[in-house]
């Protein structure tokens, strides 16, 4: 879906192939068309309703693009060793109510986070042990967690709304409701994602054994790489990132409700593909995640503006989906 | 000729299959053998014996005078013997360099932190490609390669290390005819370079080119073993097809 022709993640430092300008691969970059597109889209709304470009709907926009986001950005690596994990809305929901069950038997915060951080990694780890040992597909797997992690959400919480956080009520709220030079703080929970997940990616043995799976998952195993250890890392990063997002979204709402993350997958999903992913394994970045959860933010956000009726939302969002697979395509045909 | 490998009376089972029947095969010190036989035959079974893939059911064999026992293809590997895998088990979607170091990746430091080292793996990919004399660039994508320099990628992996044998599995077998000639041009330089390569293939001018010498399988069995000059591909395939008993 990205410039898979023209450049590798990460492995554009090449002093040997002097010849190609990094204009070319800038071009070529599906980041580089998306973040077009969100301006493009932005400047047509606001012509259309001046509102969307103020600086509070701006900000309410970035806001919940960095929850998506930082979700897609746990999608990513799943998504490019050839996976997908369709449970992250239910493992959002088991976080939440996890954090909430903590904070309201009044525990400190920290023990809050790491209760829920822990939980969203068992999640994770718990995806990637039963698909890698069981080998069973990932969609499947990832669907029966979705069922189960809902479920659970509704049998720990009773059905009950978590509002009163105990002693960590004022810092959960300040984390995930407060700004920080002009920010909220999730904001910068995000941008550091990004360049964490990048480095990890571009630089590491763990990121490029994730696309020598997403690859060619024979041939890597033939080279003697951890598949199934590497493979379940994923799916516990994907948990991981999760769990990061909870926190702050509770910080934010100030309640935790039972339903909470419900239907996120496929906002999540539709970021991580936009912004360059092949859910054929073996391609996407870091900051694809992001732009593209920008960019499905601003679709939502702007339709919602220009008082085109919500339902509408989906079809979009969808559109938007095969427009970026298609892209993806006529790349490879041009080959 | 001093011999490398020695293997005597192998046999191997699968299940009711006897896919190789008491095989007894040395293979010498820098030479390229070319191993012909008719599909089913064991070719692949005895290539993937000698790699470690299989345990022999019965039978010995011996590296150097040692007898050994590999419990997989990893340890082979350590021993000095490499494949070339017949669907080249190559990543697409990374790069040559990518592709030559894939689990045996150079890293450098960075203060506390090890991190790819991607210029040295660039060059040491280039320098291993000039000696194959392959026009390969070790930072383009595999996907857009040549079947030739796919096969040089491939190559290139076996050659990271010390290794003495390289088995290749059908090399020539979906590569067009010019391509052919550089995946022969590269087993040639295996050779000068004193490594000694199996050549399984089912493409008869390719055997007679490159080969010193030619062992014919059929139904499990060695039913051939000769210098490449005393035979002739009338006899090859007379082997092949069970027209000539033996030879
Ligand atoms: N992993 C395996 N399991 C069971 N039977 C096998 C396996 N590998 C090969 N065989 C059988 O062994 C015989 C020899 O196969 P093979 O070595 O692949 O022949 P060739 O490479 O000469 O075409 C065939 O009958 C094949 O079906
Ligand atoms: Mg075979």
């Amino acid at each position: 879906m990205t410039n898979h022709q023209d450049r590798a993640p990460g492995m554009d430092v090449d002093l040997l192939q002097g010849s190609t300008s990094p204009w070319r691969g800038l071009l070529l970059a599906q980041e580089s068309w998306v973040a077009l597109s969100i301006l493009v889209l932005g400047l047509i709304v606001s012509f259309i309703a001046p509102t969307f470009a103020s600086a509070g709907n701006l900000l309410n926009v970035f806001q919940n693009a960095c929850f998506i986001g930082i979700m897609a950005l746990g999608m990513t690596p799943v998504i490019i060793s050839g996976g997908i994990d369709i449970s992250v809305g239910s493992i959002l929901g088991m976080c939440a109510v996890t954090l909430g069950i903590v904070l309201n038997a009044d525990m400190p915060l920290a023990v809050g986070i790491i209760a829920t951080l822990a939980m969203g990694i068992a999640c994770g780890v718990f995806n990637g042990a039963i698909i890698s040992y069981l080998q069973l597909p990932p969609f499947i797997v990832t669907l029966a967690t979705l069922s189960i992690g809902r479920s659970l959400a509704l049998v720990l919480t009773n059905n009950e709304v978590f509002y009163e956080f105990g002693q960590a009520t004022a810092s959960i709220i300040a984390l995930g409701g407060g700004y920080t030079f002009g920010f909220p703080n999730v904001v910068y929970a995000l941008i550091i994602g990004v360049i964490i997940l990048h480095i990890l990616l571009t630089m590491t043995r763990w990121g490029r054994y994730l696309y020598a799976i997403g690859g060619n998952e024979s041939a890597a195993r033939l080279a003697g790489i951890p598949v199934d250890f590497i493979k379940i890392s994923a799916y516990a990063f994907s948990g991981l990132m999760v769990a990061i997002t909870a926190i702050f979204l509770v910080g934010w709402l100030g309640a935790v409700t039972n339903s909470i993350g419900t239907g996120y997958e496929l906002q999540v999903i539709a970021s991580t593909v936009i912004g360059g992913a092949s859910l054929n394994g073996g391609f996407g970045s870091a900051l694809g995640a992001a732009i593209g959860a920008i960019l499905v933010e601003v679709i939502r956000n702007a339709l919602l503006i220009a008082g085109v009726n919500p339902f509408w939302q989906g079809t979009f969002v969808g559109c938007f989906i095969l427009a970026a697979v298609l892209l993806e395509r006529i790349r490879s045909l041009r080959r | 000729m001093t011999v490398l490998a020695r293997l005597e009376h192998i046999v191997k089972d699968f299940g009711a299959v006897r896919a190789l029947d008491d095989v007894t095969l040395d293979i010498n010190h820098g030479e390229v053998l070319g191993l012909m036989g008719d599909n089913g035959a064991g070719k692949s079974t005895l290539v993937k014996t000698i790699a470690g893939n299989f345990q022999p059911t019965s039978g010995s064999y011996s590296l150097d005078g040692q007898p050994v026992h590999f419990s997989g293809p990893a340890e082979a590997r350590r021993h000095g013997i490499e494949v070339v895998y017949q669907d080249l088990a190559i990543c697409d979607n990374l790069t040559a360099a990518a592709n030559v170091f894939l689990g045996r990746e150079m890293m450098k430091r960075v203060g506390p932190f090890k991190v790819l080292d991607h210029k040295g793996m660039n060059r040491r990919a280039n320098e291993i490609f000039k000696e194959l004399k392959s026009e390969t660039r070790p930072a383009a994508l595999v996907n857009r390669m040549s079947g030739g320099q796919r096969q040089a990628v491939a190559i290139a992996r076996t050659r990271l290390s010390e290794s003495k044998i390289v088995l290749m599995d059908e090399p020539t077998a979906a590569i067009s005819v010019r391509q052919v000639a550089e995946v022969l041009a590269l087993i040639r330089r295996m050779k000068d370079q004193g490594l000694s390569v199996i050549l399984i293939s089912h493409r008869m001018p390719d055997v007679f080119e490159v080969c010193d010498r030619v062992v014919v399988m059929r139904r499990g069995r060695k039913v051939a073993d000769k210098p490449i000059a005393q035979s002739s591909p009338e006899e090859v395939t007379g082997l092949i097809t069970g027209a000539i008993q033996s030879a």
